[in-house]
Formats: structure tokens, C-alpha cells, sequence
């Protein structure tokens, strides 16, 4: 039992960023009403979405978005400035939540299911530095979808403030 | 002295370079943590900002856990007159900034119409210090509190005698600013706002106070700048000065400036600056080139 809650453990260490992971189902719990539901998805994807769907398309949508995770995933497990963070992770359970939390703060259809960004780093000692890396590379992912800069921005924006409770050391 | 300022860009460069090797090891102090261009450029008086206005922006790209520095040339030439300008700066823990500058004011060819000798050249050294107060420039986007910064800078120009010749009080003096920096990413927009209480006359190059007046005013300093790319900024600055001296009147300036960061331990700036009247000749516009290299 140990053992499984240190697995969790580590699986939880492969979000760096703001975009986080959940390894517990029991988190994409459907809410009994839309507007509840909105306020608590806001809450635990960090930030409110981006007005319009502007800076969705600007992502190439749905698809977009997917390769941008799809990316992003290699890169930062072959960084080496942070591929030891995610040691151990799911990955492919870290996808689907990247992918998920990208498209709802950009403003697309859908639900992030993981858990608010302080548990979900919570006990990792994350640094400053780490959160940087993180965010350089995904830029580099974005840059390779060739989403505008000024659409990168609009995200970066939404995720920037959620170094205050994810960076901890 | 040329000799030495290329050798202190290329120790810088080397220096930085065996940051990065080194920052990939956890723990390390030279950490490199900050995003590209959010450590602003060396002015020409040596703290960090834009190229004429201080921002509260701290050297280096390091963050809270490490330790930043840049080497920096610049060279400024308008019709009459041309500024060269070498110094370094270090950041500390993102909190702290320590500068110190040379600038070499030559007079060329005017310094003779003056009857000061053709390339008389006044030399001044600046000592900065800068304190970042409360905020971030990069996490705090959602909120509009800026990064707040408040500095000081001791300037001694080594021409004591023309500067009292000319009706200056002081070959030495203090400048205090408090510099607002905000950096609005959602729009692409960086916006500086910097209140400086100054004797200084041209910045301290014709010394400090004056016939006409001799105690500190408040100046304002503003920088408007659009991140076209991850590597380019480009925008304008605005700088007002006092005018203590009766001989020649001093006129504000400001800059369009374009700012390209090659990686995070080099980038080059390159600007149209007016300056106004300077020393009896009048509208002073020209170029500034400056070289940072740092980590």
C-alpha cells in the first residue's frame, strides 16, 4: 500500500508546469449543475478561460493542441534540466490532462478532469527554475505547431500566475 | 582600455557559457532560471531597463535561488557629440542589482567650437544600486500590480573644472528612482514608468546643478515596448531632464528602440535617439548600438 501511494507519488511529480495530473479517477466527478461545474473546472484548472475562441483556433484546435502535447511530453523527458521530475510518471494519463486543461483555458469544448494545481504539485519542491524550463519548452512545442506568438502569450498569460502555488521551494 | 572592454565581454561570455553547462546540475547557484528578455537591457547608465530608462527589472537571468551578471557596451552618435559607455552588473537572487559603468562623453570636433580642444572627452563613473520591492514581471498576470523597484545611483564626472566653468555646482552627485515595470503578456506589452528625483545636467556628463537652479527635481522616465517574437522587442522610451545651466539650455529625449536577444547570454539593441539640444548645439538625434552578453 505504501508502495502504490509512492507510485502515485511519482506520477504526480511529472507536472511541472501549471498543467497538472491527476492519477485518481475519482477527480473527473461530474457536477450536479453547469454553472458549479464551471466554477469548481475554473478552480482546479488554475485559471478562467480565455474569452472567444480565437486563441483556440490559433492552436489549431482540438488536434492542434494534441500535438503540442504530443511534443511536449518528449521534450521535457529529455530535458536535461527537468527529466528527473518526471521519472515514474504516466504519461499518457499526463497527456490526456495537459491536452484537456490547454483546450478549456484556451477557450475550447472541454473538461479538464485532474486535480487543482497545488495538490497536484503538492510535496514535489518544485523550483523557479524548473517552472522556466517547463515553460520554455512549451514554448518550443507551440512554436512547432506555429501558433502566433501573441496566441502563445494569451496562454502564457493564464499559466504564469500558477507559479505561485506550484513553485514551492 | 578598448582591449580591456572586449576582454571583459568575452570573460563574460565564457563565463556564461560554463552557467549553462552547469545549471543542468540541480542546486546550482548560476541558474539561468528567467524567461528570454524579461531581464530587460543595460542602460546607458549601467542598471537594468531600456536603453535611456531604468526599469525595476533586475540583471541576470537568474531567479530567486541564483545569481545573475551582463557585461555591456554601448556606443551613442549624434551630430555633435558621441557617448561611449562600458560597465557590468550583477543580480542577486532576483532581488538585488549592483552596477557600475564608465561613460566616455567626447566632444569630437565641437569640443574645438567650444574652446574646449577638439575630442575633449568627460569621463564619468556610475555606481547603481537597485532593490526590487514587490511583484514579478513574468507570474503576476493576474493581478496589475507591477514589479516596483526602487534605486540609486552615484555618478562622479572627473571634469570638476569645465563643469564649474559652465555654471554646474558639482561634479558629483546622487540620482533616487523608483521604477514601475509591468509586463502585460496577454497583450504582448511591456510598460515602464520610473520617477527620478536628478541635479544631474546631460546625466551628470555636464555634472550636477546649476546657475539656473541647484536642487533636485522629478523627472520621469516611460518606455513602451511589443514583444513581436520570443526575441525581439521593439518600442520607444521617454526620459524628461532637468535644465539647471544658463549657457545652454537641456531638452528631453527619448528613443525608438528595437532589442534582439540572440539566446540568454547575448543581445544586441539598436536604436534612433534625439536628445535635444546638448551644450549650445541643437537637436542632437542620432543611433545607439548596444552589445550585452551575460547569463
Amino acid at each position: 500500500m505504501k508502495k502504490l501511494f509512492r507510485a502515485h507519488r511519482i506520477a504526480a511529480t511529472c507536472a511541472v508546469l501549471a498543467l497538472a495530473t491527476s492519477v485518481y479517477a475519482q477527480d473527473a466527478t461530474p457536477m450536479d449543475t453547469p454553472a458549479k461545474a464551471s466554477a469548481a473546472e475554473a478552480a482546479n484548472a488554475g485559471a478562467t478561460p480565455i474569452a472567444g475562441d480565437g486563441v483556440y483556433k490559433a492552436f489549431h484546435e482540438q488536434a492542434g493542441i494534441q500535438r503540442v502535447m504530443d511534443d511536449f511530453i518528449v521534450r521535457v523527458t529529455t530535458d536535461p534540466r527537468i527529466m528527473a521530475r518526471f521519472q515514474g510518471a504516466n504519461l499518457p494519463r499526463l497527456k490526456i490532462l495537459l491536452v484537456q486543461q490547454v483546450c478549456y483555458l484556451t477557450g475550447g469544448p472541454c473538461v479538464y478532469g485532474g486535480r487543482d494545481m497545488k495538490d497536484a504539485h503538492a510535496g514535489m519542491n518544485l523550483e523557479a527554475k524548473d517552472f522556466n524550463a517547463l515553460a520554455e519548452d512549451l514554448q518550443l512545442s507551440m512554436d512547432k505547431e506555429k501558433v502566433s506568438f501573441a496566441a502563445q502569450n494569451r496562454l502564457v498569460a493564464k499559466l504564469a500566475p500558477m507559479q505561485h502555488v506550484i513553485v514551492t521551494h | 582600455m578598448r582591449v580591456f572592454k572586449s576582454a571583459c565581454i568575452a570573460a563574460i561570455s565564457v563565463l556564461s557559457f560554463a552557467a549553462t553547462g552547469g545549471a543542468h546540475a540541480q542546486g546550482m547557484l548560476l541558474d539561468s532560471g528567467k524567461l528570454l528578455l524579461t531581464q530587460g537591457i543595460s542602460t546607458i547608465e549601467g542598471s537594468s531597463g531600456g536603453g535611456l530608462a531604468s526599469w525595476a527589472t533586475i540583471s541576470g537571468y537568474e531567479t530567486g535561488d541564483g545569481v545573475g551578471a551582463n557585461a555591456h557596451e554601448t556606443y551613442v552618435d549624434v551630430n555633435n557629440y558621441s557617448l561611449q559607455d562600458f560597465g557590468a552588473s550583477v543580480g542577486l537572487f532576483n532581488r538585488v542589482e549592483l552596477s557600475y559603468t564608465r561613460q566616455e562623453f567626447d566632444t569630437g570636433a565641437t569640443g574645438a567650437k567650444l574652446g574646449l580642444g577638439r575630442n575633449f572627452t568627460f569621463d564619468q563613473d556610475v555606481y547603481g544600486a537597485k532593490v526590487r520591492l514587490v511583484g514579478d514581471l513574468v507570474y503576476d498576470q493576474d493581478t496589475l500590480l507591477p514589479q516596483i523597484a526602487a534605486g540609486v545611483q552615484y555618478k562622479v564626472n572627473d571634469k570638476d573644472a569645465i563643469i564649474h566653468a559652465v555654471g554646474g555646482k558639482s561634479a558629483q552627485g546622487t540620482d533616487y528612482y523608483v521604477s514601475a515595470t509591468k509586463l502585460f503578456l496577454a497583450q504582448s506589452l511591456v510598460v515602464d514608468a520610473t520617477l527620478r528625483l536628478t541635479k544631474a545636467n546631460q546625466t551628470g556628463l555636464l555634472g550636477f546643478g546649476g546657475d539656473k537652479n541647484n536642487s533636485y527635481s522629478p523627472e520621469f522616465e516611460g518606455s513602451l515596448g511589443y514583444l513581436l517574437t520570443k526575441h525581439l522587442v521593439v518600442g520607444g522610451e521617454y526620459r524628461t531632464k532637468p535644465d539647471n545651466l544658463g549657457f545652454a539650455k537641456e531638452n528631453d529625449w527619448w528613443d525608438l528602440f528595437a532589442a534582439y536577444a540572440i539566446d540568454k547570454h547575448l543581445s544586441v539593441t539598436a536604436a534612433y535617439t534625439n536628445l535635444g539640444d546638448i551644450a549650445t548645439f541643437k537637436n542632437q538625434n542620432g543611433f545607439l548600438v548596444s552589445l550585452q552578453a551575460g547569463f
